[in-house]
């Protein structure tokens, strides 16, 4: 029996879809059997970052609506040996196409077969909000240092906190850039947390690779040295349970000594 | 009761510094009280025009009066035209009146984060233990105390109540209001108080300082009953 994990927002545009690409593409490279399950019907994209969008015959209202099974809407993910898939959205219907009711039965169906169930929920707190959080079993929340973006996740938290079954959310704030907040020109990691008073489960810096490695269908996960690819797989290894540290920020080492260590390649 | 002995002494007229009393008996049925008040009024009352009008207290014992009766009440007293009504004065409330006594003076204490778009409403006093994050709203007919940081809105005596007060741990409000009147944020300059402020009305406006002196302008926040 597995875990359904909802990754939500409030806002647009802050990174769910990315998020929800990079953590089910890590849970994979984990050994994880994962299904990614996209319900911004109208307006999907899930499959374009993960690169299946060609590979697209049926879609989640199709197996709502009973006009095939489910394991045939499924798209395998070929870089992965039987253990990722995707279930894309519609894009011809809209978010009334489906209802929670229909979700929380899908969604139940799917965690039989898979561990981990990786939601990505559509931006604001409509229908597609509704859909989306109905089958989790677990709520991710992801916000960028703005305060736009904390407000909406203030929102979302609240109202996450009163669904049923759901275990606390968890925050994952995507997009830190080091130098701003060094400057005190962007919310630092303590003022969102304190403000959101939710568990932190991530941190992801601001990469250029990530959206260069979402055009090309590319999830950034599949880079092992990079930044933000690190942090996604950290976030990975924390839904499995490991307890690994949150390092704030890459701090450059101080002082002459810590140079001169770094120069020498002195740890 | 001594009036019980007379006949047609359902109604006792008592003078007072304040005006007139009249002390209805609960025991008789309320159209034959109606009928002797009208009486005894035009009876009794054969004031001279342009004389000011006398102040006039009611008070009716064990009855309880529904709102029809006191209106019928009042109808026949302010007929007369030289009588004022002060008030109407019952030893008896319905339950639902003294539910909502009970509520408008109990503190309701919680324990949670007001998220932005979430609303709290308190019949009486409320004592929040957590934060009013930006766009989460708190209201009370009472107080508003506040065992962390106000970064909402917080509405405090929402039924009128001008004496009450709002405290917070950390006040950064977006907004506060008190009865009817509304405060902005307040000035950036708050930001080197630290500890812990309240908001009162006074004369008109409502002002933010240090909660320590509370004890002194709202003395009636008091309610230890013990000797010490």
């Amino acid at each position: 029996m597995g875990e359904a994990i909802v990754i939500t927002s409030g806002k647009g545009g802050v990174g769910k879809t990315t998020t929800s690409a990079n953590l089910g593409t890590s849970l994979a490279i984990l050994g994880k059997k994962v299904c990614l399950v996209d319900t911004d019907i109208g307006l999907r994209n899930l499959d374009v970052v993960m690169g299946l969008e060609n590979r697209i015959i049926y879609d989640l209202v199709d197996v709502v609506e009973g006009r095939c099974k489910t394991h045939q809407a499924l798209v395998k993910d070929k870089r992965f040996d039987d253990l990722l898939y995707l279930l894309p959205a519609a894009q011809t219907s809209d978010k009334n196409a489906v209802t929670p009711e229909q979700m929380h039965k899908l969604i139940g169906d799917l965690k039989q077969d898979y561990d981990y169930i990786i939601i990505d929920c559509p931006a604001g707190i409509e229908q597609g909000y509704k859909n989306a959080v109905a089958g989790a079993d677990k709520a991710i929340v992801v916000t960028t240092p703005e305060v736009s973006a904390v407000r909406d996740a203030d929102r979302i938290i609240g109202l996450l906190e009163k669904e049923e079954g759901m275990e606390a959310p968890k925050l994952v704030i995507n997009r830190i850039r080091s130098h701003m907040v060094k400057n005190g020109e962007m919310l630092d990691i303590d003022d969102i947390t304190t403000h959101l008073s939710i568990d932190l489960i991530g941190i992801v810096v601001d990469d250029d690779q990530v959206i260069k490695a979402s055009n090309q269908g590319e999830p950034i996960a599949l880079d092992p040295n990079n930044r933000a690819s690190v942090a996604y797989r950290n976030i990975a290894r924390r839904i499995l349970g490991e307890s690994i540290p949150l390092k704030p920020l890459d701090e450059e080492p101080k002082g002459l000594v810590a140079k001169l260590k770094k120069f020498f390649g002195v740890r | 009761m001594s009036n019980k002995l007379l006949p047609n002494a359902n109604v006792i007229i008592k003078g007072t510094k304040e005006g007139l009393t009249l002390h209805l008996d609960d025991s008789c049925s309320f159209d034959m009280l109606l009928e002797e008040l009208e009486a005894k009024l035009s009876a009794n009352m054969k004031a001279p025009e342009n004389k000011p009008s006398i102040s006039v207290r009611v008070h009716t014992g064990y009855r309880y009066l529904t709102e029809q009766q006191e209106s019928r009440l009042r109808d026949i007293i302010a007929a007369k035209k030289t009588f004022k009504i002060e008030g109407i004065q019952s030893n008896v409330i319905t339950i639902d009146e003294a539910k909502s006594q009970r509520e408008a003076s109990e503190i309701t204490s919680m324990a949670a984060v007001i998220r932005s778009g979430q609303v709290i409403e308190v019949p009486g006093d409320l004592l929040l233990i957590g934060d009013v994050n930006p766009g989460g709203q708190v209201s009370a007919g009472g107080n508003i105390f506040i065992l962390g940081a106000l970064k909402g809105i917080a509405h405090a005596g929402k039924y009128g109540k001008l004496d009450s007060v709002i405290a917070a741990s950390v006040m950064k409000p977006s907004q506060i209001r008190i009865g009817d009147y509304l405060n902005g944020a307040p000035e950036p300059n708050s930001e080197e108080q630290s500890g812990m402020e309240c908001a009162y009305v006074d004369n008109g406006q409502i002002i933010i300082d240090r909660l320590q002196i509370l004890k002194r302008i709202r003395p009636n926040l008091n309610r230890f009953e013990g000797g010490f």
